[in-house]
């Protein structure tokens, strides 16, 4: 399929629309917790077979996005947005058919496999021609597709309760509930299909400097991009943010209720799952607004302030948190909208380092930070945890270790940052290339 | 607002909606904006829970 050439007169501001109806729809999957409870009820599964189809997604997001990245650039955003719409709702019906048949293999093959390249292949799939659409606010263009990832589970988190109330918890309903999700997602992400399409390419003799370039006007290809350190880096730097906001993320309902379980304003659990609520809209606007923002001051210099104000946060809770309530959750709030805007910048990042020749094969490959981060994260968290729980600690005693294992996180990622310069001239293409 | 052209490069200008695409630009914003909206609108009363639950 060769990709879609904007016609004359073509609006960029179609293109975030046609992003954001494939990341509104793949975000789908952080709402998977909704069908744990009836999955384990209607067929007699352990949480931990019901988590796996999340986890097999998670994992074929990585890979997906790491061996698929090459794969998209050849053939463009259609292709992928239709690959990512043909296996994210099949993922669906597979799991439809599975949960009406008692198979729950099906329902691990159909949602975790399938959707799971679904996941991956749509994740990225916007992400190059957004920037060659938007050279001038390459931030803003991918955060508001990132920030779309986030917003999938806010809508499909009630949507799907809502579903399962109708039709009904046990596995007939569940069945029902997947097919409806495999169909309106079908539906839902044609949009992306049918409107995506990518900028003429410049004329040859153009004058000026080249925007899609990287700075200084440079394009890697995504084979010499992992062999430059800066990726490395970069890799390293997006694996410190990410597990820094997990660490607040995995347990944010128990920590503020510990934190001050013996204050004259003890948390209630109503309380708590606000305040999980109110982290997930920091992470969201942190995706649009922070991203956005490095547009104006620079890439290095937001991921300076993700790494060392999130590390002062980060003390600030460690060191003060308990005293009040308002300090811990501002803290919270701004490390969460980090956590997003760290994901969100990411891509701008490539594109100010690599230029956009394969900025998405690239992106794709670094995605394997989030997945070691996803690992690592709740890891150390949960860990350090049981073991302070084990030795009697409590409260806010509770957590002082892992955050300031999460201090020391971040720092390793500012330095990492600051050891980032711009890409070696050998590995830069001879050839000039119009992308 | 000023836009780039359809080459990407974000050099040349057009008005917004150039070549009739306004509706269009509209629907297409609408058709991921409602259900985003409905999405924050239900965190929005979840997120609530911390100053009166």
């Amino acid at each position: 399929m060769s990709p879609p050439v904007a016609p004359p007169g073509w609006s960029r501001w179609l293109v975030p629309p046609a992003a954001l109806s494939v990341h509104l729809s793949i975000g789908q999957a952080y709402a998977w917790s909704v069908f744990k409870a009836p999955l384990e009820s209607s067929l007699d599964i352990s949480g931990t077979l019901s988590a796996l189809p999340f986890q097999l997604g998670i994992v074929m997001l990585g890979l997906s996005a790491a061996f698929g990245g090459t794969l998209v650039e050849r053939n463009g955003p259609r292709w992928a947005m239709t690959v990512a719409l043909v296996c994210f709702s099949s993922g669906f019906l597979l799991s439809a058919l599975g949960a009406w048949t008692g198979q729950y293999w099906l329902i691990v093959l159909g949602y975790g496999f399938v959707g799971g390249i679904g996941l991956g292949i749509g994740y990225i799939s916007p992400v190059s021609t957004l920037i060659k659409w938007f050279p001038d606010r390459p931030g803003m263009a991918t955060g508001i597709a990132i920030m779309g990832f986030g917003g999938g589970a806010l809508i499909a988190s009630p949507w799907s309760t809502r579903m399962l109330e109708s039709f009904g918890s046990d596995s007939s309903g569940i069945a029902t509930a997947f097919l409806v999700h495999g169909l309106v997602y079908a539906v839902f992400m044609s949009l992306g299909v049918l409107l995506i399409r990518v900028p003429r390419p410049a004329p040859a003799d153009a004058a000026g400097a080249d925007a899609t370039a990287g700075v200084g006007g440079v394009q890697v290809s995504a084979r010499d991009a992992v062999r430059t350190p800066q990726f490395w880096l970069l890799w390293l730097v997006l694996v410190m943010n990410v597990t820094a906001g997990i660490g607040i993320l995995e347990k944010a309902a128990p920590m503020i209720s510990d934190f001050f379980a013996d204050t004259s304003t003890p948390v209630s659990v109503s309380a708590a799952a606000g305040f999980v609520a109110l982290l997930s809209a920091a992470n969201m606007a942190g995706r649009i607004g922070w991203s956005s923002t490095s547009d104006l001051i620079g890439r290095k210099n937001i991921y300076r302030v993700y790494l060392g104000v999130g590390a002062l946060m980060y003390l600030v809770i460690a060191l003060f948190g308990d005293a009040s309530k308002p300090l811990f959750v501002l803290c919270a709030l701004v490390i969460l909208s980090f956590y997003g805007g760290g994901f969100a910048t990411i891509p701008a990042y490539l594109k100010d380092l690599f230029g956009t020749y394969q900025v998405g094969a690239i992106h794709g490959r670094l995605l394997t930070a989030w997945s070691t981060a996803g690992v690592l994260g709740p890891l150390i968290v949960n860990w350090i945890a049981d073991r302070q729980e084990e030795a009697g600690k409590q409260g806010p005693e509770l957590y002082g270790t892992s955050l300031f294992i999460m201090i020391g996180l971040l720092v390793v990622g500012f330095v990492a940052n600051e050891l980032v310069r711009p890409v070696h001239a050998r590995y830069h293409l001879k050839e000039a290339v119009h992308a | 607002m000023p836009e780039a052209t359809t080459t990407g490069t974000g050099t040349g200008t057009a008005p917004e909606g150039a070549g009739g695409r306004r509706g269009l630009i509209a629907f297409s914003w609408l058709w991921v904006g409602v259900p985003l909206a409905y999405g924050l609108y239900e965190l929005v009363r979840k997120a609530t829970q911390l100053f009166t639950g």
